[in-house]
């Protein structure tokens, strides 16, 4: 709530550039230690005229105000963050601390290959753990994000069918698709027919034969699916997609359930992007960097984006880029930072420690999902989980009015991250709940109490809900006011700041 | 086990409540031929000690920037990190949160991002800033598609004097055929003016060029400027941030949409990466601009606040009519670049783009008073600048590494017509020391 003490400000709020003074210094150019030069001359009259106003601060201001900042997000250790489909787990410190040894953050990527042996060797290293993973045979490490390997398999499957002298136009996407994948399609010059779930959840198998034709280049899958539920029909989707000439990717931003459980490769998937920032346990950063490197069977090998790290004779490691490579699709050789971390976490947990992670998310995610039966929510789907499940706040809603935006609220109030909230977008007002196996029972249970709880509220106090969140350091805000008058970013005010 | 605190005592009621015996009866459902009937054939567990070991000893292999002394740019450089940056991004309410989805609980975050996209917008002149895009290339590459919204255009002309690994993501993007690109060849080393005009036409969306350009020369942005609004194109300027404290922004000379790559601003090399995809743009064109944007409002009891805004462009909502399926940004790097451009101030960035220009000057006259080396071209240059060398360059190369020099980029390496030329970057970190002795020792080959 707010306070009046002159002393204590709000954490949020009063910008960078309202801080210090004209005169505040923090970091400071070095001195000049050869002639100098005649900036208008040796810049060909490109010389600035009007500076960039930046802000004067010095370096216990800054300190404080990220200090502020941050105390003012929710992460991962701040508390239970069981947001479906992200995979919030911890971050293990010892992959923060890898990442920034100088031999690792002090390199360069145009280094000959000799000074960087260390480095292609944990990529390479990297590639075979994640071949191995997906069941898969060739993989490359640089899309820097899910969104960017489902853009490098699509093209490269688009490659594939071109190769072989047979473009096609459409690609399948079910209804319950990350958005993501979709907008993938358009970017590649595809069209999206969409494929509906069956009664349970999974591709209806009827309406996808029915869809099936020779200009289908590839259906998009993310199995376990955005319901948490593992396609018991996996292997006749793959199969009749295969009849038809067309590949099957996986997207992988569910990984986590199936590690050493299942691989899509067995499963008759041709590509798959993984996000090593959900499954491997490197930090979501607040929104990126991450990484989506992409796994693809022999088949499609020779189409991924180079260069990619092979292991020679005498066990050197190289850079290769293959013969008939899509081409780049970024700088350099990926987020090598990430993939460090990702390197770190798999060596740290083994073959037998990645198992072990997706039994204990899937037991976790069945545990809530019991924990949760017979309350407000109806539990969508109600089969066997994987690693997440969809509640339906549905009867909520009819009997108290109270949306699922205003539970996710409530819970704001009682420390914990809010679920995934109205996706699935074939869920009536979803609640899509991911625990991930580094949460411990008494968390778990203390979340299905939270839930209850806030259940109660509702049919006593709807207006308690709706008004919701209270304790957060801002309230709910005025998003609409957002686009009607944008603001997005600060201005000087004449000389004041300038 | 090692990140899961649940208790074999705990598991045992868990399975219980679910109504298993073990965890692996919930994989009962997974068609026999899609389970691994066998252990993952991946390492053992390590335990941190000797993973520590490991993993120093897999990065004592590689020759770090601390170990020689570096004269290698191309998009990636060996700038100062402030201190107080690392200490900023390695608070774990930054780094272990998730895209701020939830405003309430990541006003952090979304103010972070705030002040990046005001810094940046200072920095370009543009109106807007998004939150940040992957890295340089990429920004480059949803530039190009962004014109072609805008213009309803459907052909980019893109400089030859631009970064090969930019040029080539961009082809890579529009591969599906969604956009023609046509390339027109440098010469010395900065666009072909009357290339570009001629190559211009009422079907371009936009003219899309680099300065700084690859090969380190400043080009004509005036002229660029004029030649693509004549023909109703957007100009799309990339550009060096961390020189914009002593260059003119691209805004000054028409630029519609501005990239970067912001590695620069506080972020380490990282052999390439994580980078930071700058992308600024006009306040006429928001509503085609790709990637999530913060802005600021304020809550229920009028205090201020931020959130992500105008995201009916964006594929959760829009899916396969978005403005781009990117679902991310570089959020860690541009809180990065806000740290470090609030810590180097308008002084500091001023001094150490000064102190960059000055450092390659000298360093490329004092290399080419040797003999060993000429001016590839006539073209000004800031902190990165291309000789010829007089020889062969991977000979002079390793024979300058055993001396403890990144002795440049080889541009051989990216197109066989730049055989025997050597980009030069020169960063603040760069002593006179190390520029002597540098020169001394390419004397003596």
């Amino acid at each position: 709530m707010s306070t009046t003490d002159p002393v204590r400000e709000p954490l949020t709020g009063t910008l960078i550039f309202e801080r210090g003074a004209l005169e505040s210094r923090c970091v400071e150019a070095p001195v000049l230690d050869v002639p100098p030069v005649s900036l208008g001359e040796v810049l060909g009259g490109q010389a600035r005229t009007a500076p960039p106003v930046l802000p004067h601060v010095t370096e216990v201001e800054i300190a404080r105000h990220y200090e502020h900042l941050a105390s003012a997000n929710f992460g991962v250790d701040s508390g239970f963050y069981p947001l479906g489909s992200c995979t919030m787990k911890y971050n293990p410190k010892v992959d923060e601390w890898a990442c920034r040894l100088p031999g690792f953050a002090g390199i360069h990527p145009y280094q000959a290959e000799e000074t960087v042996q260390g480095a292609l060797e944990l990529m390479w290293g990297l590639q075979e753990a994640l071949a191995e993973v997906s069941g898969l045979t060739a993989v490359t490490l640089q899309p820097a994000a899910g969104a960017h390997g489902e853009l490098t398999g699509l093209l490269a499957i688009r490659a594939y069918h071109t190769a072989n002298g047979d473009p096609r136009r459409r690609v399948l996407v079910p209804d319950s698709a990350h958005g993501t994948n979709p907008a993938t399609v358009a970017m590649c010059g595809y069209e999206v027919a969409q494929v509906p779930s069956d009664g349970r959840g999974g591709v209806d198998l009827e309406a996808l034969t029915r869809l099936l034709d020779t200009d289908v280049a590839a259906i998009m899958l993310t199995n376990p699916n955005t319901l948490g539920l593992f396609d018991e029909n996996i292997l006749a989707i793959t199969e009749a997609v295969h009849a038809v000439g067309a590949l099957a990717y996986c997207d992988g931003a569910n990984l986590n359930a199936i590690l050493g459980k299942s691989r899509p490769g067995d499963a008759g998937f041709d590509v798959m992007h993984i996000n090593l920032h959900k499954t491997f346990g490197t930090p979501h950063g607040g929104g990126g960097p991450g990484a989506g490197p992409v796994a693809v069977t022999e088949a499609l090998a020779a189409y991924l984006p180079g260069p990619v790290v092979v292991r020679d004779d005498v066990g050197a490691f190289t850079l290769r880029t293959p013969e008939r490579s899509i081409g780049r699709v970024r700088s350099f050789l990926g987020n090598f930072g990430i993939l460090v971390r990702a390197y770190t976490y798999i060596r740290a947990l083994g073959g037998s420690g990645l198992t072990a992670v997706a039994e204990q998310a899937v037991l976790s995610a069945n545990y809530v999902k019991e924990l949760m039966r017979d309350s407000a929510w109806d539990i969508a789907y109600d089969r066997t989980c994987m690693h997440e499940f969809v509640l339906s706040g549905g009867r909520l809603r009819k009997e108290t009015g109270v949306r699922t935006l205003d539970v996710a609220k409530r819970l704001l109030d009682h420390g914990v991250h809010p679920p995934t909230v109205y996706f699935p977008l074939i869920v009536d007002e979803a609640l899509m709940i991911e625990p991930t196996e580094t949460e411990g029972k008494a968390t778990l249970d203390g979340f299905a109490a939270v839930l209850r709880a806030i259940a109660e509220e509702a049919l006593a106090d709807p207006g308690l809900l709706q008004s919701a969140p209270y304790t957060t350091p801002v309230r709910r805000l005025d998003e609409a006011g957002a686009v009607k008058s944008p603001d997005l970013a600060w201005r000087p005010r004449g000389d004041v700041d300038a | 086990m090692r990140f899961i605190p649940v208790t074999c005592e705990e598991q045992v009621e868990m399975l219980a409540r679910v109504g298993v015996t073990s965890a692996d009866d919930l994989f009962s459902h997974v068609p026999e031929a899609a389970r691994l009937s066998r252990p993952l054939a991946l390492p053992a567990p390590v335990g941190e000690v000797d993973l520590a070991a490991h993993v120093s000893a897999l990065a004592g292999r590689n020759v770090d920037a601390g170990r020689v002394v570096s004269f290698l740019g191309g998009g990636c450089y060996d700038h100062y990190v402030p201190a107080i940056v690392d200490a900023v991004v390695s608070k774990p309410a930054f780094f272990t949160a998730y895209t701020p989805y939830q405003p309430e609980v990541s006003q952090g975050t979304l103010q972070a991002i705030y002040e990046y996209q005001s810094m940046i917008c200072q920095l370009t002149g543009m109106d807007v800033s998004n939150a940040s895009m992957y890295d340089g290339a990429t920004a480059f590459a949803e530039a190009a598609l962004m014109a072609s919204r805008v213009t309803k255009r459907h052909r980019v002309v893109v400089s030859g004097a631009v970064h090969p690994e930019w040029r080539e993501t961009l082809a890579t993007y529009v591969e599906a055929g969604v956009l023609e690109v046509t390339t027109v060849p440098s010469v010395a080393g900065v666009s072909d003016a009357d290339a570009v005009a001629s190559a211009v036409g009422d079907d371009v969306a936009a003219v899309m060029v680099t300065s700084p350009t690859f090969y380190g020369t400043l080009e004509d942005l005036a002229g660029l400027g004029v030649c693509a609004h004549d023909a109703g194109a957007l100009l799309v300027v990339g550009t060096n941030p961390i020189l914009l404290g002593v260059m003119e922004p691209p805004s000054v000379y028409g630029a519609d949409i501005v990239v970067a790559e912001g590695q620069p601003l506080g972020s380490p090399m990282s052999f390439g990466g994580p980078g930071l995809g700058v992308f600024a743009c006009r306040q006429q064109h928001i509503r085609q601009m790709p990637g999530r944007v913060a802005g600021r409002t304020t809550d229920v009891d009028g205090r201020t606040g931020f959130v992500l805004t105008f995201s009916t462009r964006e594929q959760h909502i829009r899916r396969e009519k978005a403005t781009s399926n990117i679902c991310s940004n570089h959020a860690l790097n541009a809180l990065a670049a806000g740290v470090y451009l609030a810590a180097v101030g308008r002084e500091g960035l001023a001094g150490i783009g000064e102190a960059c220009v000055a450092k390659a000057r000298y360093l490329a006259d004092a290399l080419v008073a040797t003999g060993r080396f000429a001016h590839a071209f006539d073209a000004p240059f800031a902190h990165e600048f291309t000789l010829r060398y007089h020889g062969d360059v991977a000979d002079m190369q390793r024979s300058l590494l055993g001396r403890g020099f990144l002795a440049g980029l080889d541009l051989g390496r990216f197109s066989a017509s730049d055989a025997g030329l050597v980009l030069f970057a020169v960063t603040e970190k760069r002593t006179r020391p190390q520029l002597d002795a540098f020169v001394e020792e390419v004397s003596a080959l």
